[in-house]
């Protein structure tokens, strides 16, 4: 009796658990924190090739073409990234070097081959535009959580919606953004920027996500300029996780020798 | 020595010309992904047509400054044991009046180890912190190129050289050889007016200078050396070198040919983020080896380079720099005893100031920009203003100005004064 008893307790603690499991989460920097390592740090490491379609308000469109690396140095914390330019010709086999840091400025160089001139770039504004695109080098690397205040304003059926305000507003173009991040898989689908008047001016919309090694991966995201009209499609594909990048690859050497990886 | 003439040059260059330009971006890129399956090989290049003109007379040179059209083509493959690069132009020149072929690059990379590269060949080589001033970087420039207008990659001309390089830990040794020196392209009044001493008045085309290149395979050799290590975002650098002046800093007595005295530099600097912006600082000793002590007046003396400088972005897409550098004269005392009568005379120090602004507007793809030189003390200065706009991916039009002025004609910026010039250009990239 006694075990049937236990049993049946135990089953019952392991049923009252599954719908604990289920339950929303309330703690938003909890919430917060998985977003940021689902966008930005899955794997150890990893590249993808990457196309940045750049239409103006006049519908010029550009395109941009690129082979990215990614190493975490700590999950959710420093980070390097490696980036190889293929196309437009004018800037082919120009490659970017970017040393993330979670606090203070990132370490940012620029390789020019016809020069052979490493360059290293001012890294203070971190919302301009990704070569010549509308997504901003924030957008790319990541913007440091703690550089904002979060609050969930909403929990949907499929989203937790989040509004976050800039800790330093004078640092920054928008006075707050919302982002609806996927309850499943704690994706970042969407996000509002908003400015003084209050008006959404710029929206960032993920148009498709694929498993890859069973890491949820933005693989088609967009950028919407709303005030000026212009837009920016970000198309992923050969993308790799844990792929063993050597930390030698992120440094003054490779930049100026493209590592295979990228080739 | 690097060049070879040829007279159906622009004809070619204007066709390949004229066949890029009206192929669509897609099927331009086709052709080369073709050439790249069936090759490995990757092609790229540009066709680049520019003019330009003195905004004042010159008894000395044409009006025209600048005049031509080029076809640059390039081709890499990758190997397992290493990597191979080709980059040639065929120049046709108007204001020359003659066609040329000049290869470029032509070099191997090899990786005989997991800590060193190997790089033999025809190369473009850069290192040190300056901001369009060197100071140990003794790799040939083209300074010809960079006052009338080409773009920003001609003022590096190519070196034939080996480059070494071993990486250890958190440092880095790169050890370059050049068996036989390699000068820089100065302004010898071919094209360019320059300041003759001598006459103390300016020249031009009618009194080009001829000089006596140190040419001797081996024994004329250059050595460059670095030793870099990063630490905390922070470059540090030693150099050194033992070659030749790479613009001619002598006069020959009794010819008065040009000469490239004999030259060490030992140098360092260092490069990091400050402030938000990126701060850096560097020193050479510049020992002028025949110059004996300064007792020697055909032979620039030795110096002291001194530079600092601060980039940092002042506004939405706008970017400034600043640097300060100095050049001290050491031997001052003896400079000035034994210096002829009616030369002109350099003063102990020259200091310089720099300032750069880049302005991005439009997606990045208009690009105002200003490059400022200037001299308290030589009362003289040189400006490079400069518009760039990307009509597409593959047409760039682009247009400036160099400036330049001066007090006095013998100073350095002074001497070029009548080759102040503005110029435009059309490219087409692929």
């Amino acid at each position: 009796m006694k075990t049937v008893s236990l049993t049946i307790t135990l089953l019952f603690l392991f049923l009252s658990a599954l719908p604990l499991q289920a339950e929303d989460k309330t703690d938003v920097a909890a919430i917060i924190d998985q977003a940021n390592l689902t966008s930005y740090y899955q794997g150890q490491d990893g590249r993808a090739d990457v196309t940045l379609t750049i239409t103006d308000n006049q519908g010029r469109v550009r395109e941009r073409e690129m082979t990215i690396l990614r190493r975490d140095v700590t999950d959710g914390g420093e980070q390097q990234f490696y980036v190889f330019f293929k196309r437009p010709s004018d800037v082919r086999k120009m490659t970017f070097l970017v040393h993330k840091k979670t606090s203070g400025d990132d370490d940012r160089w620029l390789y020019l081959p016809a020069l052979d001139l490493v360059k290293r770039i001012a890294s203070s504004d971190k919302r301009t535009s990704f070569v010549g695109s509308h997504f901003f080098y924030e957008d790319v690397s990541g913007r440091a959580i703690h550089e904002d205040e979060h609050q969930l304003i909403e929990t949907t059926d499929q989203y937790y919606v989040i509004n976050n305000t800039p800790k330093d507003p004078g640092s920054v173009e928008f006075t707050s953004y919302t982002v609806w991040i996927d309850k499943t898989n704690s994706m970042p689908m969407k996000a509002e920027y908003r400015n003084t008047a209050g008006n959404v001016y710029r929206e960032v919309e993920v148009l498709e996500v694929q498993d890859i090694q069973g890491y949820p991966t933005v693989t088609k995201s967009r950028i919407r300029d709303l005030e000026s009209g212009g837009e920016t499609v970000s198309s992923l594909s050969n993308i790799g996780y844990d792929i063993s990048l050597k930390e030698s690859i992120f440094t003054e050497r490779f930049l100026r020798r493209p590592p295979r990886e990228v080739r | 020595m690097n060049r070879i003439t040829f007279n159906f040059l622009p004809h070619l260059a204007c066709t390949a010309c004229l066949l890029l330009s009206s192929a669509p971006t897609a099927q331009a890129n086709q052709w080369q992904d073709t050439v790249y399956d069936t090759t490995g090989f990757e092609i790229g290049g540009f066709v680049d047509t520019r003019a330009g003109f003195r905004l004042q007379d010159d008894a000395n040179e044409r009006d025209s400054s600048l005049g031509e059209i080029r076809l640059q083509l390039e081709a890499d493959r990758d190997y397992d044991w290493g990597h191979i690069s080709l980059k040639g132009d065929l120049l046709h020149d108007v204001v020359l009046k003659d066609s040329t072929a000049e290869l470029r690059e032509i070099s191997l990379l090899l990786y005989p180890s997991d800590n060193m590269d190997l790089k033999i060949g025809r190369q473009t080589l850069t290192w040190g912190t300056g901001d369009l001033i060197f100071i140990n970087d003794m790799f040939p420039k083209d300074w010809q190129a960079f006052f009338i207008g080409r773009d920003n990659e001609y003022l590096k001309a190519p070196s034939d050289a080996i480059k070494t390089s071993v990486f250890f830990d958190h440092y880095s040794l790169n050890l370059i050889y050049t068996p036989v020196f390699n000068p820089s392209t100065y302004v010898s009044g071919e094209r360019l007016s320059y300041y003759n001493p001598a006459t103390a008045s300016l020249a031009g085309r009618n009194a080009r200078i001829t000089d006596e290149q140190p040419d001797s395979w081996f024994t004329d050799a250059e050595y460059a050396l670095r030793l870099s290590r990063q630490l905390q975002g922070w470059e540090l650098a030693l150099y050194g070198y033992s070659g030749f002046w790479k613009e001619p800093e002598g006069v020959n007595p009794l010819s008065g040919n040009y000469l490239f005295p004999a030259l060490s530099v030992y140098g360092a600097s260092v490069r990091g983020t400050m402030g938000g912006g990126i701060a850096n600082m560097e020193m050479g000793y510049y020992d002028s080896r025949d110059s004996d002590s300064g007792s020697n007046p055909n032979i620039r003396n030795s110096e002291l380079r001194w530079l600092v400088g601060y980039e940092h972005e002042i506004g939405h897409e706008l970017t400034g720099a600043l640097q300060y550098y100095v050049e001290w004269m050491q031997d001052y005392s003896d400079y000035k005893s034994n210096l002829p009568a009616g030369m002109s005379r350099r003063d102990e120090y020259r200091h310089m100031l720099t300032l750069r602004l880049t302005k991005l507007l439009h997606n990045q793809n208009l690009i105002i920009s200003l490059f400022a030189y200037y001299s308290p003390s030589d009362q003289d200065g040189h400006l490079r203003p400069k518009i760039s706009y990307k009509i597409s991916d593959n047409w760039l039009v682009d247009g400036g100005a160099n400036i330049f002025w001066g007090e006095d004609e013998s100073t350095f910026w002074g001497r070029f004064q009548d080759n102040t010039n503005i110029y435009a250009g059309l490219r087409y990239s692929f």
